[in-house]
């Protein structure tokens, strides 16, 4: 790779962004209750609690797929005929089944109660019921809620949601004092590097959200520095905004170019000098590069269509578009939001075509016209798009794997190149 | 509220969806929010179905939910029907649909489109998949066959003299458990005896085929929980009679020959298995001898259930320790045959009672869905999977039926395959103190780590611990502990327990060697 091929690419300028189309029709993608699978794992002494349906239950499991590694912190309160005719009794049932969970699980030490589409539908007050129980377990569990229902997120929206309730629960900042927080969750060891080049930056205290224990909340306040490591947490960085913090703008941490510039929005801000960021991120920057290479020579020239699913397209398409050398057939996602996507559109060619919403069979259409490389899209359709003759890569690993940071950025375009690799060597 | 944390069935829409995905032109319009989605990929991904099935979603959203949801669903009947152009229509809603009462079956029916429509009652608050199932094909198979129900009174026409009987193979569908394979199974048994295959519904079935479903002489009901109600129907109003008889295993595949030639109302000798049935030599040989006595636990659909208690008791020479059923409609099934092993049944569909039941009786193996094979996995004792719920496994790329002569052979490979070898089981019981052969190590039918992630047995299984019984401590003499650990560790539990029990009744406290023999000779089986 020569000094940053990103550069190539001729990104659009100033008031030539992309346009966007919109499509309305049938959806194909999870509901919020999709990112329990990840949360859940993440936050290791929360249990999640869904008041809904066997649809939602049954989802979870579908969503999680082989991951029964043990009892799970997760389970469904499944609402009943005779929940649905008095909401009293729904919420001495509710009461009932949370101290079902909290005596099969002692080392709990925060329950979310997660609201799905029936539990809306019946106008549940789960933030009420919240309140009731928090008073009832107060010293021992803290009870929050949040809504994950499929009228209202789709997919990794659900993380955005609980992460906002958490929001409420952080200790103020100090005032005069500042630090850098870290929102999205990412895998250990990815958060595990990023505090290293913070540490090596001179730029902290670094806190992460979701914190690895729903104990060790980190503060907020005027003096906090935003960093968004994923693009789907627009409400948690608007509540955060609202306790005072700022955003500070960057792409998202994907590949070389976007790590690049998302340190560099807290070097600016913590005013060090690029010439100390270019020498602790040049070693890193240096293997990525190696790595990127090649990935590269088996992607490049290579046409891909992001159907819309995980909301990580945008920021992925720039990533395979600049760094990897892909053209981009079509990006998709379920909704755009302006404010967090500024930075990342700027990237993009001003002739993108870029869809907002989904019509599946119609994006289906396009998709068998154009016949990409590879379509990115959700588990329910790959298969068929396989069968068809059309490579794929499912969306659902992206938020499953660490993709994020220097280190990673070779993974994020192997998981691209497999597929390819995969179609090239059969001969079955 | 039901606390739930792994479930056995879907809501009944799925159970639609199964149908549906089953068949050849029929489409499914589900009034359901974004998400609900999430059940194509059962399909794609679990079965690796090479198209998504025939269902399309309303996704309706919470911004649509003050205004006009029933257009919604009209427009999205209409783009389905120009699009897909089904010959059936079936219109269905999931949870929260059923909440905001658009009626959309009612709304599909006035919309005047060319072909049925089928509007189904699913609901989600009270039933679960297999009820959906089970209500859909009884429904598309009345709604098209309603208007040629004969005359009461007038006599089923006579099959033309010579002419072989045919039957119906009823209940096979997406996403059971090796339908695909059970299918040509049936239908070999059948041919055997001179029988042929009018219609195989709904797997694979159109709705021309099921209109020709009245031309057979019987149905047979491969799958009572999907097929049972289509069955009585058609019994009540074609006359024709059901094969009941499921043939899993040896006696019920002879059962189920005698069953077909008597209702067929052929003379034909089924006294001789065909040479391809292995099953009953291999369970008689010597080397499976080791079999005997091996303690099963049982737990799947009821008629998965009771046909492997039947294999495993007559048919292998094991022991049903525990036998049970998720499937609450058909229990009834399952509570006669526990009862025929003096045993209490299970009827649950809590696999939280269904681990603690299998912790609690110690079985040497368990035969169960893909729930029971994560319970065996956690305690450390060998699973076949013979029952949906099933995972990507269940659906191999080999022939390997359950039904039928070659069914019985294939279930003796997957049932005793996971067991101990008998020679390493005789090993392993003489040398305990072996440095390397040791019960800590892993029994190498078990694959590397398979007991390394075995859950301290604290939560799910009664304390391993001694046991405080009407205030007096009982305690174990170092030399009894030491000799308990001689005993292989997947009856150690219960030699304890055992132990303690005969002690406590004796007013034993502290539990020596002896005291260990004497519980032995008293319990011994």
């Amino acid at each position: 790779m020569t000094a940053l091929d990103a550069q190539e690419r001729v990104p659009s300028t100033g008031c030539a962004m992309p346009e966007v189309n919109r499509e309305r029709g049938q959806r194909q993608v999870f509901c919020g209750l999709a990112g329990i699978v990840w949360l859940h794992r993440k936050i290791q002494d929360a249990f999640f609690l869904v008041v809904g349906s066997r649809t939602c239950a049954h989802l979870l499991q579908s969503a999680a797929g082989v991951m029964i590694f043990a009892e799970p912190r997760f389970a469904t309160a499944i609402l009943q005929e005779r929940d649905l005719a008095g909401l009293a009794d729904c919420n001495l049932e509710l009461d009932r089944v949370v101290a079902e969970v909290l005596e099969r699980r002692p080392d709990i030490k925060t329950l979310f109660l997660v609201g799905s589409c029936p539990s809306e539908v019946i106008k549940l007050d789960l933030d009420k019921a919240a309140e009731r129980l928090s008073d009832v377990y107060r010293g021992r569990v803290r009870v929050l809620d949040y809504s994950a229902s499929g009228l209202e997120t789709t997919f990794t929206q659900g993380e955005d949601a609980c992460l906002m309730s958490l929001v409420a629960e952080m200790p103020p900042l100090a005032s005069g004092e500042r630090s850098l927080l870290v929102v999205g969750t990412l895998p250990d060891v990815v958060e595990d590097q990023f505090k290293r080049l913070f540490d090596e930056l001179g730029i902290g205290p670094v806190h992460f959200l979701p914190p690895r224990h729903a104990t060790e909340f980190p503060p907020v306040g005027s003096g906090t520095h935003l960093l968004l490591a994923q693009p789907f947490l627009g409400e948690t960085m608007r509540a955060l905004q609202a306790h005072g913090a700022t955003r500070l703008d960057a792409p998202f941490p994907f590949g070389v170019e976007g790590t690049l510039a998302w340190l560099r929005a807290a070097t600016e801000a913590w005013g060090v000098s690029p010439e100390h960021l270019e020498a602790v991120t040049a070693p890193a920057v240096a293997r990525a590069r190696l790595g990127l290479a090649r990935q590269r020579e088996l992607l490049a020239g290579k046409r891909i269509s992001f159907l819309p699913d995980s909301q990580l397209e945008i920021p992925i398409a720039r990533f395979l578009w600049r760094e990897c050398g892909m053209e981009l057939v079509e990006v998709a996602t379920p909704f755009l939001d302006r404010q967090l996507m500024e930075a990342e559109l700027a990237l993009l060619p001003s002739d993108l075509r870029l869809t907002e919403g989904q019509d599946v069979d119609r994006q289906l259409d396009r998709i068998r016209e154009a016949r990409p490389d590879l379509t990115v899209c959700g588990l329910g359709l790959a298969n068929p798009l396989e069968a068809e003759g059309l490579r794929t890569k499912w969306s659902i690993e992206l938020v499953f794997t660490p993709v994020h940071g220097f280190d990673q950025a070779a993974d994020l375009a192997e998981l691209f190149a497999r597929p390819l690799a995969r179609g090239a060597l059969l001969k079955v | 509220m039901q606390l739930t944390l792994w479930s056995y069935e879907g809501p009944p829409h799925i159970g639609a969806m199964r149908i549906a995905a089953s068949m050849d032109g029929v489409h499914l319009v589900l009034h359901a929010p974004q998400g609900d989605t999430y059940a194509d990929l059962l399909f794609t991904m679990i079965e690796r179905r090479a198209q998504r099935p025939p269902v399309s979603y309303t996704s309706f959203q919470a911004r649509e939910l003050g205004g006009d949801t029933a257009e919604l669903v009209k427009a999205t009947i209409q783009a389905t029907y120009e699009r897909f152009k089904p010959r059936v229509l079936m219109i269905g809603e999931s949870c929260t649909a059923e909440l905001i009462q658009d009626q959309p079956g009612a709304l599909a029916q006035g919309m005047g489109l060319p072909v049925p429509v089928l509007s189904l009652e699913l609901p989600a608050y009270a039933r679960k998949e297999n009820w959906g199932a089970n209500e859909t094909f009884y429904q598309l198979i009345r709604g098209l066959l309603k208007g040629k129900v004969p005359a009461p009174g007038s006599e089923r026409e006579l099959r033309a003299s010579g002419a072989r009987p045919k039957a119906n193979l009823l209940g096979p569908s997406a996403l059971g458990f090796r339908c695909r394979d059970d299918i040509i199974e049936v239908t070999r048994l059948l041919d055997s005896v001179g029988v042929d295959v009018n219609v195989v519904a709904p797997l694979g079935a159109s709705p021309e085929d099921l209109l020709r479903i009245p031309e057979a002489d019987f149905n047979i009901r491969m799958y009572p929980e999907l097929a049972d109600q289509a069955c009585h129907w058609l019994e009540r109003m074609f006359g024709q009679p059901t094969v009941k008889t499921v043939p899993i295993g040896i006696g019920a595949t002879r059962e189920f020959l005698r069953e077909v030639v008597r209702v067929a109302g052929l003379d034909v000798d089924t006294t001789k298995d065909p040479i391809w049935s292995r099953m009953p030599w291999y369970s008689r040989s010597v080397d499976s001898t080791y079999l005997t006595g091996k303690r099963v636990f049982i737990f799947a659909d009821a008629t998965h259930a009771v046909a492997a208690a039947r294999i495993a008791t007559e048919e292998l020479g094991f022991t049903v320790v525990g036998l049970g059923t998720y499937a609450r409609e058909f229990a009834r099934e399952v509570r006669e045959a526990a009862k025929g092993y003096g045993l209490e049944p299970l009827i649950t569909d809590d696999y939280l009672e269904v681990e603690a039941r299998v912790a609690e009786l110690h079985p040497e193996l368990v035969l169960g869905t893909q729930m029971e094979r994560h319970i065996a996995k956690r305690l450390g004792i060998p699973c076949a999977v013979i029952s949906a719920p099933a995972h990507i496994q269940d659906f191999p790329s080999r022939y390997a039926p359950q039904m039928g002569f070659e069914g019985a052979n294939v279930i003796f490979d997957t049932w005793v395959h996971p067991l101990m070898m008998g020679l390493e089981e005789h090993l392993i019981t003489m040398f305990r103190e072996d440095f390397e052969f040791h019960d800590a190590a892993t029994p190498s039918h078990l694959g590397p780590g398979a007991r390394n992630d075995q859950p301290q047995e604290t939560r799910s299984g009664p304390a391993e611990s001694s046991v405080a019984t009407d205030e007096t401590v009982m305690a174990w003499a170092p030399e009894a502990e030491q000799e308990l650990k001689k005993i292989p560790f997947f009856v150690r539990g219960k030699a304890r327990r055992n132990t303690e029990r005969f002690a406590g009744e004796r007013g034993i406290q502290t539990i020596t060697v002896e005291t260990l023999y004497d519980a032995k000779a008293h319990f011994g089986r």
